[in-house]
């Protein structure tokens, strides 16, 4: 309750503001200290809370259980590294790529939303599931006969972000301060998640926002309250998916390179459970969450090894085993003593506290 | 008085072997309040849920305010003005009761993705206006006390309040009310007596399922009396009680010439 109480207060609220924007604003300089590595761990987690708040409009808002979400990250990466490396030569600027990337990936979603409407709960989460696998396996195979996707050796030297001259690629120095690309590319996906949160937050609150929770709560109701659930959920679908795409893109131009292998189904999984422990439906937990599963396991493959070195004299369990372990026991705590999530929004909280079962 | 609102002739439905509504049809004029009484199993949820688009009906349909509703989608339904209630209440159960309501105000209302997203100044004013007649409405069924508590931990009278404030929300023309009246005290029975009327005064024409029959017979105009399926009396209030048709089928036959209530 205090801590309610002190955001109560407008000016400790600013202050508050004035401070996370300052940390946001100088942690690249502080990763990039440590190791350059760090910067693009911290790009790869933005991208990922990308992610994440694209999921949580189709799995939050909605309840539409999607387990096939990296497709439309998959689709937005393969959108920019067709039109802009040396595959088919084509190198069209990111801002005409992005927008595109989004189109189509929105399209995938409604291709996804159309025949699943009428499914609910597990079917969906079946039906999902198949379908990232299916973009996966047809970017796995679209080499022939005419190479689209150039198969399971992906894409590479991918064109980077570039306005005119600038490149987000290459390294500068201004007023005695060495911005790296990665550095770069961090103050841009910043300022587009900044965006993507404003876009999220007027979304949640807004009449559509509301047909979307009227929909998760009660169909029928909503229906015969003239909500037409079938448009307002192909819009959640739709969105969820552009951002995906939006994501996607980024990543491509990020990465230089990318193949199918990074977007299989645990990736889905990934994104599912950033949603899930962060607190499905409230931006702010979903953020939480997205950071949390970027950054801990990067932060384990740095420690854990040279830990079990100092204790041990060599490695007896690999970086990957535990991550894996604690993931599991972290998701596991979390079911038994959080079950809405890390910051739940207030209605999941009262959803999972419903003592008497109701249909899920 | 007797301009007809909704018209239904010769409606069917079946569910597998069972006829669940046979050959019903009735009309209702315009400010009426109009009673569906009948036996447990008698047809008139159905007869509900095939009016509001949930079932397709087999046979026959609907004219409302000049217009065919066979076939129509739930929502279109509730965009030419019929609103309904559930028999077992079916809110939006952990939103609060300011939301159900600003909710049943979606389909008079436009913003979409972008308005929402780059808060233009009509959907500013949209948003404000639809809050300001969610809070009358919630103040017109007597519950403004509870508009930010979650609805399902809402008094279960407050809760069939709260429906109907959801429901007048979409502007109908015809209520559909399904046993408004279950689980009310008779304090509560009473207040809901006079907020339908006050809703009639208003404009609003009422259908109402209800098994109290002192409040059908005090609140209605005309009443239609189904029974396995079929409409077995029609008419006034007062008449529709002294048939014997319609008390064989509520007490079996044995007692007649017993009036009911």
């Amino acid at each position: 309750m205090r801590g309610a109480n002190i955001f109560a207060n407008p000016q400790a609220k600013w202050l508050g503001v004035a401070l996370i924007a300052i940390a946001l604003i100088g942690l690249p300089f502080a990763l990039a200290s440590v190791g350059t590595a760090w910067v693009r761990i911290a790009n790869l987690a933005i991208l990922f809370v990308f992610l994440s708040l694209g999921l949580n409009i189709v799995v939050g808002f909605a309840g539409l259980l999607d387990l096939g979400y990296i497709a439309f990250y998959a689709v937005g990466a393969y959108v920019y590294a067709l039109l802009a490396s040396p595959h088919f030569n084509l190198h069209l600027p990111f801002w005409v790529i992005l927008p595109i990337g989004a189109l189509v990936a929105c399209l995938f979603g409604v291709l996804l939303g159309a025949p699943t409407l009428k499914l609910r709960g597990d079917y969906l989460a079946i039906v999902t599931l198949g379908f990232g696998e299916i973009v996966r396996i047809f970017l796995n195979n679209l080499s022939q006969p005419v190479n689209i996707t150039n198969g399971p050796q992906g894409i590479s030297r991918i064109d980077p972000f570039r306005f005119g001259a600038f490149s987000f690629s290459q390294t500068e120095s201004v007023l005695g301060l060495v911005f790296s690309g990665p550095i770069k590319y961090y103050y841009l996906l910043l300022l587009l998640l900044l965006l993507v949160i404003v876009v999220n937050l007027r979304l949640q609150h807004s009449r559509i926002g509301r047909a979307w929770e009227a929909v998760r709560e009660d169909e029928i109701a909503a229906r015969a309250m003239g909500i037409n659930t079938t448009r307002i959920k192909l819009l959640a679908f739709a969105m969820g998916a552009s951002f995906g795409g939006v994501a996607g893109g980024m990543f491509a131009a990020i990465q230089g390179f990318i193949s199918p292998e990074s977007f299989v189904l645990v990736e889905s999984v990934m994104v599912l459970s950033m949603v899930v422990l962060g607190g499905m439906g409230n931006i702010w937990g979903v953020v939480l969450g997205a950071v949390l599963l970027s950054f801990v396991p990067e932060l384990l493959r740095y420690t854990v090894e040279p830990l079990q070195k100092a204790l041990f004299g060599r490695s007896i369990i690999e970086p990957e085993v535990i991550r894996m372990l604690l993931f599991g026991l972290a998701l596991v705590l979390m079911m038994l003593y959080r079950p809405a999530g890390l910051l739940p929004s207030a209605v999941r909280k009262r959803e999972l506290a419903k003592p008497e079962g109701g249909a899920a | 008085m007797s301009e007809v609102l909704l018209e239904c002739a010769g409606l069917d439905k079946r569910f597998g072997g069972v006829l669940a509504l046979a050959e019903v049809g009735f009309s209702i004029n315009r400010g009426e309040i109009y009673g569906l009484i009948g036996p447990n199993g008698a047809g008139k949820t159905t007869l509900f849920n095939a009016l509001t688009g949930i079932y397709p009906s087999d046979a026959g349909g609907f004219r409302f305010a000049g217009e065919a509703l066979s076939g129509l989608r739930p929502d279109e339904i509730a965009a030419r003005g019929i609103a309904r209630t559930f028999q077992n209440i079916r809110l939006f159960a952990n939103l609060s009761a300011l939301d159900n309501v600003m909710i049943g105000r979606h389909v008079r209302t436009r913003a979409g993705v972008f308005g929402a997203v780059l808060r233009t100044r009509a959907t500013l004013a949209e948003e404000a206006a639809i809050e300001k007649r969610a809070l009358e409405l919630l103040g017109y069924v007597g519950i403004a006390a509870r508009a930010n508590d979650v609805a399902r931990q809402l008094p279960y009278g407050d809760q069939r309040l709260l429906e109907i404030a959801r429901a007048l929300a979409t502007e109908p023309k015809l209520l559909a009310l399904d046993e408004p009246a279950a689980g009310m005290n008779a304090t509560e029975t009473l207040e809901l007596k006079k907020l339908l009327q006050r809703v009639r005064a208003d404009g609003t024409t009422i259908l109402l399922i209800e098994h109290d029959m002192k409040l059908v017979m005090g609140l209605c105009d005309r009443v239609l009396v189904l029974d396995y399926g079929r409409s077995i009396a029609e008419g006034p209030a007062r008449e529709v009680q002294r048939d014997p048709r319609v008390i064989e089928a509520y007490l079996g036959g044995a007692v007649a010439g017993a009036p009911l209530a």
